[in-house]
């Protein structure tokens, strides 16, 4: 059961917003299964209450967030972002949720602090595709996922915790996950239990299962194709059916490049892809 | 009044025609309406693409069933199931073109000329193609000897349509390896034929 938050509103725009009814129906979250149906036919019995969020690692002051710090520490915000798949589909959601920077300035971060690593609940019992190498295909759980400190920092990066003025349901990383906008939606890591700054760069799920298809950086890049196929454009998810129109071309750094293109100022985006 | 040999096979065919064609009609006007989950068109590509591999291993099931397991009138649908094989992949081909690439004719070429899977996938759609046209009862008997060797390339399909499954998808691989396996299975009753082919 999801239920009501208070947030402050973003306008819209010119925007046209994915359904919410296709928003939480049509994703990926492999513990609850590979098909885009899964994660909200298999977990509807998800239970997130009481939840424990640690902030730990390179900190001054490590804090654990219980379920009700997940809504009330923070003031919450409405952010309508374009999510881009990585398998060239896009949507455009509305998040709730608060800044990732002000969760880290909390935790206040040590000088030595140059990432920061995400982890997700590992719970085979509530998660079948923990328990079950086929069903969970075949990725090494817990899902693991990190961002360079500066990434992390920025104002666009976003822990999200509601979408359509909500709290998050179960298949979409319930209670909190995090939001990416300018990076691939697989960086996007559900259901978070550990946030740990670290020294060094940290391992990530899918780049450990095939390091030539998915890097570290998955930033949106219309101009460096995955192996399998091109990258260039993408289907945008919205309501009409077979024949709606919907492809797209898609913007370097998913349209955020004001925002987020000097964090990557002299790097070479075709080898750190 | 017994239904003779022949109402009863041709009541199968009509069976035959009746599921593959309702069931593709029925995702299509669903898929249209958008009654087919968020993304109507991976729905569709999924159907169409699991669909042709299913009805290519009934096709391909029919000989070894005649000849070892003596269900001789099963050779009746053989023609049939490949038909609508066929159908099913010039659906699928269709639908990629239309729906997901929606006429982008260069990103189109691209994908076919640049992605393996979808090369594979492609030459299979042509061979396919061939063994359509040439299942025509006249085109047939003028080919005599050479139609057998032709329609022997329906083995070089099932390869190719096994390793297309395999690399189209992510990371789970148990459904393309059933797939294979079964592939695999069809044709070992095949061996004999296929050892010469190689020697």
């Amino acid at each position: 059961e999801t239920q009501a938050l208070q947030y402050e509103k973003q306008a819209l725009g010119q925007q046209v917003l994915t359904p919410e009814s296709k928003v939480i129906s049509h994703n990926n979250f492999y513990e609850f299964g590979t098909a885009k149906s899964d994660p909200f036919n298999n977990s509807q019995g998800f239970k997130v209450e009481p939840w424990q969020l640690k902030v730990s690692g390179e900190v001054e002051n490590p804090i654990t967030l219980n379920y009700d710090d997940l809504t009330s520490m923070f003031t919450l915000e409405e952010r309508i972002y374009r999510l881009r798949c990585v398998e060239a589909w896009s949507m455009v959601i509305p998040w709730v949720g608060f800044q990732l920077s002000s969760l880290i300035a909390k935790a206040k971060p040590l000088s030595t602090a140059q990432y920061v690593a995400f982890e997700t609940l590992e719970d085979p019992k509530q998660m079948p595709g923990q328990a079950n190498r086929r069903l969970g295909g075949g990725i090494s759980y817990p899902y693991v996922e990190g961002l360079r400190i500066d990434e992390a920092s920025n104002p666009l990066t976003l822990m999200a915790v509601g979408l359509y003025g909500k709290t998050l349901p179960p298949q979409n990383g319930a209670p909190i996950r995090l939001v990416v906008p300018w990076k691939y939606g697989f960086k996007s890591i559900k259901s978070i239990v550990g946030i740990k700054l670290l020294k060094t760069q940290p391992p990530t799920t899918w780049n450990r299962l095939a390091a030539n298809e998915y890097g570290f950086y998955a930033n949106v890049n219309p101009e460096v194709d995955h192996p399998r196929w091109s990258q260039a454009s993408e289907r945008r998810i919205t309501t009409g059916g077979l024949l709606a129109r919907n492809r797209i071309e898609t913007q370097m750094f998913n349209g955020y490049g004001d925002e987020v293109a000097h964090l990557y100022k002299g790097l070479d985006l075709r080898k750190n892809y | 009044m017994p239904i003779s040999l022949n109402q009863h096979t041709m009541m199968i065919k009509i069976a035959i025609h009746f599921l593959c064609l309702v069931l593709l009609v029925n995702q299509y006007w669903l898929a249209l309406n958008d009654d087919l989950g968020a993304d109507p068109v991976e729905a569709i590509l999924h159907f169409t693409g699991i669909g042709a591999f299913n009805l290519l291993i009934l096709s391909l099931s029919i000989s070894p069933l005649v000849r070892i397991f003596k269900f001789t009138s099963f050779i009746h649908y053989r023609r049939l199931l490949g038909l609508y094989c066929f159908l099913y992949v010039l659906a699928h081909l269709l639908s990629f073109l239309a729906f997901e690439v929606q006429f982008d004719w260069q990103l189109f070429l691209n994908e076919i000329i640049e992605r393996p899977y979808m090369t594979f996938g492609m030459i299979a759609f042509v061979i396919l193609l061939l063994l359509t046209i040439t299942s025509i009862d006249k085109i047939k008997r003028q080919m005599r000897k050479s139609w057998q060797k032709l329609h022997h390339w329906v083995y070089l399909v099932i390869v190719l349509a096994s390793i297309h499954f395999y690399m189209s998808v992510k990371s789970d691989i148990t459904e393309p390896l059933v797939y294979a396996l079964i592939s695999l299975i069809l044709l070992s009753f095949r061996w004999k034929k296929l050892f010469k082919y190689f020697r």
